[in-house]
């Protein structure tokens, strides 16, 4: 992955405006968080292959970035973006990795369901 | 370490035998006891990508089943089998499938050891489903069948609930082993390798006990 260029994703997540799209979107901070530090609140939410069609699509900040997906009743989002990378099968992979490079955030886009 | 007829591991993540065990797993291959090691899932989830990130969450199922291999052939293990399931999603999965899945590889097997996580005291929610489903498959079993059921327990309160560690195993003879073992699990390991190389130069008593000495409690049923 390379760190966010904002026009080079913009483009891609305008690619797929008012397409059929697959989302994975994934926020962690890991099953362990809690047994090093038991002061800390362990949370985490994953979505895989929601199909949505979205309206408009943004990447704004200064980095890290925030993600916005208009989609017909709501919205799809993420902040903390710091990576992205086009793969070989034309998906948009967005990643935000913590400070140690460990992944703390996702989200991303594909024409095709994920694996 | 006493000789086995075969030994049966159980873990969900590819790194889980590295850690811990594979000092135990390693000395049983060197006595020529056949090692058959069940692998749920490939660790998709994991947070680790490399640093910088050489991994996405897209590739890293095909990294880390390589590494996986890689890991299993320095170990010795002769026997891998991945169980096709996802990372984070073992407590979800009908709990008697995977039962089902450890009767029938014990029927086939018949090990008269098998290592596994301690339910209750493994943190990691696939950990104790893991555990859970081996407790259940072995407990089937009338007693006088049953297999040795040698459990890794690391959470917090393990010592004060369970007590100090029943089979304790020195295993500084297969160390360079292990230390490859872990090593091969390069996307999750990578950071953590070179502070420990330091820390092993420097002679670290922690460190070193860490590696050296590997902990299970038999399960009671
Ligand atoms: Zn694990």
């Amino acid at each position: 992955m390379d760190p966010v260029i904002v026009e080079t994703v913009q483009e891609a997540l305008d690619r797929f405006q008012n397409k059929e799209v697959y989302i994975h979107l994934e926020t962690t901070n890991g099953a362990y968080a809690s047994h090093k530090d038991e002061a800390f609140f362990s949370s985490g939410a994953y979505i895989r292959n929601a199909k949505v069609v979205y309206e408009r699509a943004k990447i704004t900040g200064n980095g890290p970035f925030r993600t916005g997906l208009k989609i017909p009743f709501g919205w799809v989002y993420a902040e903390g973006i710091t990576h992205f990378e086009i793969d070989s099968k034309e998906r948009l992979l967005l990643a935000g990795h913590d400070f140690q490079g460990k992944l703390a955030v996702a989200l991303e886009i594909s024409e095709t369901p994920f694996e | 370490m006493e000789k086995e007829r075969h030994v049966l591991v159980v873990f969900p993540h590819p790194d889980d035998e590295s850690f811990g065990v594979s000092g135990t797993i390693a000395s049983h291959v060197n006595m020529g006891t056949p090692v058959t090691y069940a692998c749920l899932t490939l660790g998709e989830m994991g947070r680790n990508m490399g640093n910088p990130p050489f991994a996405t969450r897209e590739t890293l199922p095909a990294i880390r089943t390589h590494e996986l291999k890689e890991a299993v052939r320095v170990i010795g293990i002769s026997d891998l089998r991945m169980l096709g399931y996802r990372d984070k999603t073992v407590e979800f999965e009908d709990p008697d499938k995977l039962t089902k899945q450890i009767s029938e590889m014990i029927d086939e097997l018949n090990p008269s050891l098998i290592i596994s996580f301690y339910p209750g005291y493994s943190v990691h929610p696939d950990h104790e489903a893991t555990g859970e489903a081996v407790v259940r498959a072995v407990g089937m079993l009338p007693e006088a069948k049953r297999p040795k059921l040698e459990c890794i327990a690391f959470s917090n309160n393990t010592i004060e609930e369970l007590g100090q560690p029943d089979i304790v195993h020195d295993i500084s003879a297969v160390a360079d082993t292990k230390l490859d073992a872990i090593r091969a699990h390069r996307s999750q390991t990578e950071l953590m390798v070179a502070e420990m190389a330091v820390k092993l130069k420097e002679k670290d008593p922690q460190t070193l006990a860490w590696l050296n000495i590997e902990r299970f409690w038999t399960y009671k049923f």
